[in-house]
């Protein structure tokens, strides 16, 4: 069964590759810290799609749609293009390129993001293992 | 998307004599206590000197230069305010200088924080122009610089593409007394950015060419320079290699042998270069076992004419290992003298720090952590790696 990317169920199937993932909990057992992901408008759509994402030693803790203001302030926040997720999850874009190229935009510090380069890595496999349909493609 | 970034590069015989062209008022030369006793920074401040310059120095960049250092270097250079800064030495001394020019133009940066992902907003105040002394580390020609987090005792694989030198300056003459020692480890350094800035994920169009000139440069000058220090030619192709392999490695990052010899030099002090080309061909061995390498174009460039993936691979491993042995290098990391059973005790941190740097996911193939303690075991025992 695909989930449709972005979508809250689509992040919730996340946190469960996420938290059976061996390998993310391995390199990321050291990692505190939460993110919003948002995707940019897409198609006709006006409105960013935002999510909230808690990662800790190498589990998910939480995961869920961000709607409305919110008063919760991640320590990250992950920025891009519906197409630059897209390239990132099928491995056509490595996400460490996408970040120098600014494809993808990064707000928190980036000295402590550079340290996790192997977490992020595991991070997008598992995102990569989700049977996914695009928003744009519906 | 992505980039090409290269200094200026003035290179050959006497071309430290370029200095007297490059316009300026005030230069601080940042480099280490050795060179400075040899008189090297007498010798590029006398030229600036000639052509109207104040110089200032600090000798005082010790090999794998630590935060502090940086710290005081940026202290003492916001004291004499220079419009240019001079990197003068190996990795470290090069490395210090672009750490130092990040914290004089913004002190309040936290130099572990120096990244490609964040504009620092440098130039305002001076620019920089980087002379090795080595070949090499490349530094001359990347943005990159590792330093040392004394507290952790860990390497910071760090750098801007704002770190770049504004002009490199690479005379040969500056290699002409390296020992034959560190002549073969900066030269086992240059061949591993060859390789892996030619094998890695972000390898491209711009750096191919680079790489495989490089790595055929090394194999047909670094015996002759080890051999014999005062062979000129043979030192202005080795100085010539490491400017090329960094410019090759540099717009396309390194891979797995320099995230296990980081961390390898990070636990038990060893030199870069001896480090990295130790792992190189175990590295090879290691990826090539994953489908999912480009050494056969690397090995045909050597004349190790094999067309199939795999035994090119096996081919230039074993010539890698054959140059290693050619010059006096060790063969694994027990030959370091490092005993099995502190090894051992280090196992899980060597495979924390390997896990950590930046340049283990720019492998075709990333080891996981299991993968990583047997590499590291296979090469402290010698062993060809068949996984």
């Amino acid at each position: 069964m695909a989930y449709l990317f972005p979508s809250a169920e689509w992040f919730d199937q996340l946190k469960i590759e996420v938290n059976r993932s061996e390998a993310y909990a391995n390199s990321g057992k050291t990692w505190e810290g939460d993110f919003h992901f948002i995707i940019k408008p897409w198609g006709d759509r006006q409105e960013p799609f935002k999510v909230y994402l808690d990662l800790w030693h190498g589990k998910c803790r939480d995961v869920y749609e961000v709607t409305g203001a919110e008063a919760k302030k991640p320590e990250f926040v992950i920025a891009g293009t519906l197409d630059t997720y897209r390239q990132i999850f099928s491995r056509k874009l490595d996400p460490i390129q996408a970040l120098m190229t600014r494809k993808l935009e990064l707000q928190g510090n980036m000295g402590k993001i550079m340290k996790a380069v192997k977490a992020t890595l595991d991070l997008v496999k598992c995102c990569g293992l989700i049977d996914t349909k695009y928003a744009d493609q519906s | 998307m992505w980039f090409f970034n290269s200094p200026e590069i003035v290179y050959g015989a006497d071309a430290l004599d370029y200095l007297e062209q490059i316009i300026g008022r005030r230069a601080f030369i940042v480099t280490d206590p050795t060179l400075h006793a040899l008189g090297f920074t007498e010798q590029v401040a006398e030229r600036l000197r000639r052509a109207g310059w104040e110089t200032a120095a600090f000798p005082e960049v010790e090999p794998e230069p630590s935060l502090e250092t940086v710290r005081r270097g940026a202290d003492r250079m916001r004291a004499f305010a220079p419009d240019w800064i001079v990197g003068l030495g190996g990795g470290s001394a090069l490395d210090a200088a672009k750490a130092m020019w990040v914290l004089y133009e913004h002190p309040e940066l936290d130099p572990a924080a120096i990244n490609p992902l964040e504009r620092i907003g440098l130039g305002a105040k001076a620019r920089l122009l980087t002379i090795p002394t080595t070949a090499g580390t490349g530094a001359e020609v990347t943005w990159a610089l590792v330093l040392t987090d004394t507290a952790e005792g860990r390497k910071l694989a760090l750098g801007s593409r704002e770190t770049l030198a504004t002009v490199a300056v690479v005379d040969p003459a500056l290699t002409a007394a390296l020992p034959p020692r560190l002549t073969a480890d900066t030269g086992m350094d240059v061949l591993t950015h060859a390789v892996e800035g030619y094998t890695n994920n972000l390898h491209n169009d711009f750096c191919d060419g680079l790489c495989l000139k490089a790595s055929q440069l090394v194999f047909d000058y670094l015996p002759r320079a080890v051999a014999d220090g005062s062979d000129a030619a043979a030192r202005e192709k080795m100085a010539n290699a490491a400017t090329i392999a960094g410019l090759g490695f540099g717009n396309a990052m390194a891979a797995l042998a320099h995230a296990l010899g980081h961390s390898l030099g990070a636990v038990f002090h060893v030199p870069h270069g001896r480090a990295v080309g130790l792992y190189l061909p175990y590295t090879i061995e290691f990826v090539a076992n994953g489908g999912v390498s480009r050494y056969a174009d690397l090995a045909h460039f050597l004349r190790l004419l094999h067309t199939d993936e795999p035994t090119a691979a096996a081919a230039l491993a074993a010539a890698v290992r054959g140059l290693a042995r050619q010059i006096g290098q060790p063969a694994s990391v027990a030959e370091l003298g490092i005993s099995e059973a502190d090894h051992e005790a280090a196992l899980e941190k060597l495979c924390d720090f390997a896990e950590m740097d930046t340049q283990v996911v720019m492998a075709p193939r990333i080891p996981d952590r299991d993968e990583l303690a047997q590499l590291y075991r296979y090469a402290y025992r010698g062993q060809s790696v068949d996984f």
